[in-house]
């Protein structure tokens, strides 16, 4: 599991790579703080395009995520959701929460 | 008239979170000999992973213990899965089993037991304070036109 973030104009992107589980979800959620603690961007964008396994830990990153954008008033979005992934977002219902695009 | 297991198979392995990956990966291994498809493969590999999470964030708070996965497959294309935990248990197991509950603190979503559910056709749990918790589930895998 790997996450690379590149910012332009206080809008952070996050790049999500690998298996997403509990055994790498911790490293993930200290990257994200960390980057959105530095850069305090408008907008996070989540790239999901290259995670190739997702389970609910995927869903407390996502909304640990979005509180904190929340807090600095700015948005999110979670984009190239892999299907299985997207399966495990629908079972949960996340979709009322976190803006799919 | 529950059908007659064809093949199984056992694993024990230590309550470390890297196992998680190599639980899941031995389950989808071994459905494969049903000849899934890949939504089939991926929600068992699902349903693995949360269930033994599950017993690694919280059968096991702050010890190594011995978790056991039994896969057993059926001649009706049927596919069973046990994982098994012999640490604290669960003191309320509907409570448990709604949606958002966690004890697990920031890094759980509280989802694992509604995936797992969601998931397969079937799901059992049975625990006890001090002594452990098993999960069983159950999925049938369907079988595809042009094989026998």
């Amino acid at each position: 599991m790997a996450v690379s973030c590149t910012c332009d104009r206080r809008s952070l992107t996050a790049v999500l790579s690998g298996e997403l589980d509990h055994h790498g979800a911790k490293q993930i959620m200290e990257e994200l703080d960390r980057r959105v603690e530095q850069e305090l961007p408008r907008q996070l964008t989540v790239d999901m395009g290259a995670v190739t396994f997702m389970d609910s830990s995927g869903i407390a990153v996502l909304l640990r995520a979005h509180r904190r954008m929340a807090q600095l008033e700015g948005s999110m979005s979670v984009i190239n959701v892999p299907k299985q992934a997207q399966r495990v977002f629908r079972a949960a219902g996340l979709h009322r929460i976190i803006k799919f695009l | 008239m529950k059908a007659k297991a064809s093949n199984f198979v056992s694993v024990d392995f230590p309550s470390r979170s890297a196992n998680e990956g190599f639980a899941r990966t031995v389950a989808a291994c071994f459905a494969a000999q049903l000849d899934p498809t890949l939504d089939e493969v991926n929600d068992i590999k699902t349903a693995v992973s949360e269930a033994v999470t599950n017993a690694i964030v919280h059968a096991y708070p702050d010890t190594i213990g011995k978790v056991s996965m039994k896969l057993r497959i059926y001649e009706d294309n049927g596919m069973e899965i046990v994982i098994r935990d012999w640490g604290v248990g669960i003191e309320d197991v509907e409570q448990a089993r709604e949606p958002m509950f966690s004890t697990g603190g920031e890094e759980r979503a509280g989802m694992g037991f509604t995936i797992m559910e969601s998931f397969m056709d079937k799901l059992r749990v049975r625990s006890a304070p001090g002594k452990g918790t098993t999960v069983t589930m159950r999925r049938r895998i369907s079988r595809r036109a042009g094989v026998k």
